[in-house]
């Protein structure tokens, strides 16, 4: 662009910015000043009072949090490592020619098009300790002898919140997978056969290194997805039982609507935030990599 | 001369045009749940009724779960949106000292006080002012099973909470089910409801008269102790706690307990063969209570209509409030929840078919106790549900999660 040019260029640019600045920057730097103040929400316009760095120090201090961050990170972690488990093992199975591909291929898109509230009502029900589908199944198989509670214990429920999720979600990486998947040259694999190579050996060496880039950028995106659950739970357990399902996000909803602290709430949000950018720090730089790659 | 009349005819009808869309113009918006209490069809049709008296006022219903209701209205107090909320009897001290609603002290019919019951009346005051007339007036009864009863060879529901878990071990003992008594412990407000139906009936008190906490002593630890025994003994359903009251009317509709703690509206739906297996078996008696301190015992449960105060008709939302609350319509729906007027309940349209009901309500609704009616219920009330979560589960024992509890609700203050 040369020097002329630029003035026009930001001309055409500003009422895009205008509208991303005023639709994105407005409520960042209101929440972030509400993160200092204790103010409430509440219809009286009371004059909020600046607290400093009061609202974060209580969050950081407070058992709740951090059991929270723990519920957090723990729900993470084993999420998005079944989903990429799941995800790769569907997307090479799907990679596969067989008859029907086309018809699981096109189921492989229902769970992603159920809403998550629809997927957790679904589940809640399958849960159910009298009358879940998944207590028949169980015991028509003779793995428990009875039909139980899978929502009711602390530890246990967020397992299964976790299935449920991992259910929802792994399509999303089978499907970047199978993209992937579909750029890795048949001659290379065909004359890594003819060399000698094994199945395992030609996962290891050539598809793997081909999906690695796409993989990458799906797990940061989900991952990044996964550090703000909040429907899933608000639907499932609410955060029961004894707090045992309770995540970050959890918290700041009820710090804000429950108890009507907007101050905190937006302090314990700023904290997600936070981990949420460090993410798409690391979200950036796998991008780059990609780059340079191809 | 021609030309006046006819721009005068052309004003007079331009102005009766005009006035007519002015008087159609107001459109009210309502927000309602969808579970427990009216049906959605109820409430649906009495608006109808209402638009059809009044046409220059339309409602727009909004029906949400119990759990949205407080939410949305708060939500709903930055931006407007709603002239007529749905709200329960725990909230009007939050919703007073915020100012989320109207005082409508003033427009109250004073003639009406003394024809509606006490209880419903705390439902819509706080501080001596009134923010919206009582509608849902309702409380938890115990309902049972009379086949299982029956086979059981149990003469009499029973009158004590001591009495229940004697009739529950021979129901147990004869694997007529295998969890006789069911309640909706999930970690929401529903724990509380049946705990403090307990802790009424135990004569506990959740704080004492200087204000401290005291729900950790006396009857309130009687009450979790019950709760936790109970449990633990194979009498009470261990699913309990992830239940809320729609999974306790599922479970003993379909004849899977013995005894269950619900609302009024579970009476008619579990009578009704479209949702039940257990039609005209379904008893229903007041809570109990405990020798020397209560006879009957019963939580508060009842809900309000209010106006926002952010609604731009509120002379028109009165209209819709008076008549949903009046008595005619009440007695025209008192099937899934009973009316808020006295006389009602020696109305024969009103009693006929649930006099069984109407029997239970008349000690109920005298029993009636409030929660604690502070700002920040909401606080208290989610310390409460995770100790008593924790007390089920045998984390802690029910003493330590209350005194644990008692610790942190004086902290708030």
């Amino acid at each position: 662009m040369t020097r002329r040019q630029q003035p026009t260029a930001w001309l055409m640019l500003a009422p895009v910015l205008i509208v991303v600045l005023g639709a994105i920057g407005y409520p960042l730097l209101r929440t972030l000043y509400l993160s200092f103040t204790d103010s409430r929400l509440t219809g009286l316009s009371q004059v909020p009072k600046w607290v400093g760095l009061g609202n974060y120090q209580h969050a950081l201090s407070s058992p709740d949090f951090q059991a929270a961050a723990w519920h957090t990170a723990y729900f993470v972690l084993v999420s998005v490592g079944l989903e990429l488990i799941l995800g790769v093992l569907v997307a090479l199975l799907l990679n596969q020619k067989f008859v029907g591909r086309a018809l699981v291929r096109l189921l492989l898109i229902v769970p992603l098009a159920l809403p998550t509230i629809v997927n957790a009502m679904m589940w809640r029900w399958i849960y159910n300790p009298e009358f879940g589908a998944f207590n028949a199944l169980l015991t028509q198989l003779h793995l428990i002898g009875d039909y139980r509670s899978w929502l009711g214990e602390p530890g246990l429920a967020m397992n299964m919140v976790i299935v449920a999720d991992v259910w929802k979600n792994y399509p999303i990486i089978t499907l970047v997978v199978l993209a992937a998947l579909q750029f890795i040259p048949k001659e290379l694999l065909e004359a890594a056969a003819i060399d000698g190579a094994g199945a395992w050996t030609r996962f290891w060496r050539i598809t793997w290194p081909g999906i690695l880039a796409a993989l990458s950028v799906a797990m940061v995106l989900r991952t990044i997805e996964a550090v703000k659950v909040f429907d899933i739970i608000y639907v499932m357990t609410r955060g029961g039982p004894a707090d045992s399902t309770k995540t970050l996000s959890f918290l700041v909803y009820q710090e804000g609507f429950s108890f009507l602290r907007l101050g905190s709430a937006a302090a314990y949000a700023y904290l997600v935030v936070l981990v949420s950018v460090l993410l798409i720090g690391l979200y950036i730089v796998l991008l780059r990599r990609q780059e340079r790659a191809t | 001369m021609r030309k006046w009349k006819a721009l005068i005819t052309l004003a007079a009808g331009a102005s009766l045009v005009l006035g007519s869309l002015a008087q159609a113009q107001i459109t009210l918006n309502a927000l309602f749940m969808k579970q427990a209490a009216y049906s959605e069809d109820d409430i649906k049709a009495m608006t109808a009724d209402f638009e059809k008296a009044n046409p220059n006022i339309k409602v727009s219903l909004e029906f949400v779960p119990y759990e949205a209701l407080r939410d949305k209205t708060i939500a709903a107090n930055a931006s407007g949106g709603y002239d007529v909320v749905l709200f329960d009897v725990i909230w009007p001290a939050e919703y007073a000292s915020n100012g989320f609603l109207q005082d409508v002290s003033s427009r109250i019919n004073k003639a009406d006080v003394p024809k509606i019951f006490p209880g419903a009346w705390t439902t819509v005051t706080y501080g001596g002012k009134y923010y919206g007339l009582p509608w849902i007036l309702d409380t938890k009864y115990l309902y049972y099973n009379t086949e299982i009863l029956k086979k059981a060879g149990i003469a009499a529901p029973p009158k004590t909470w001591a009495e229940l878990i004697t009739q529950a071990e021979i129901i147990k003992k004869k694997g007529l089910v295998k969890y006789p008594i069911v309640w909706s412990w999930s970690q929401a407000e529903a724990a509380i409801c049946d705990y403090t139906t307990l802790l009424a009936a135990n004569g506990g008190k959740f704080f004492d008269a200087s204000g401290q906490p005291a729900f950790q002593t006396g009857g309130g630890l009687k009450a979790l102790e019950y709760m936790v025994d109970s449990t633990k003994r194979g009498l009470s359903n261990p699913n309990s706690k992830e239940y809320l009251e729609e999974d306790v009317r599922r479970v003993f509709s379909s004849g899977q307990a013995a005894f269950a703690l619900n609302w009024t509206y579970m009476y008619n739906m579990a009578q009704d063969p479209k949702e039940s297996k257990v039609v005209g078996k379904v008893g229903i008696v007041p809570a109990p209570g405990v020798p020397g301190l209560s006879t009957a015992s019963a939580v508060n449960g009842s809900m309000g209509l209010g106006i926002t105060a952010k609604s731009q008709n509120p002379d028109a939302a009165w209209k819709y409030i008076t008549y949903l609350t009046s008595q005619p319509v009440q007695e025209k729906y008192a099937k899934l929840s009973l009316p808020i007027w006295k006389a009602s309940y020696s109305n024969p349209a009103v009693t006929k078919g649930q006099e069984a009901v109407v029997k239970a309500a008349d000690v109920g609704i005298a029993a009636m106790t409030p929660r604690p009616t502070v700002v920040r219920y909401a606080e208290i009330s989610t310390i409460l549900q995770k100790a008593i979560q924790n007390a089920l589960l045998g984390k802690v024992t029910a003493k330590a999660a209350l005194e644990d509890a008692a610790k942190q609700v004086k902290a708030l203050k």
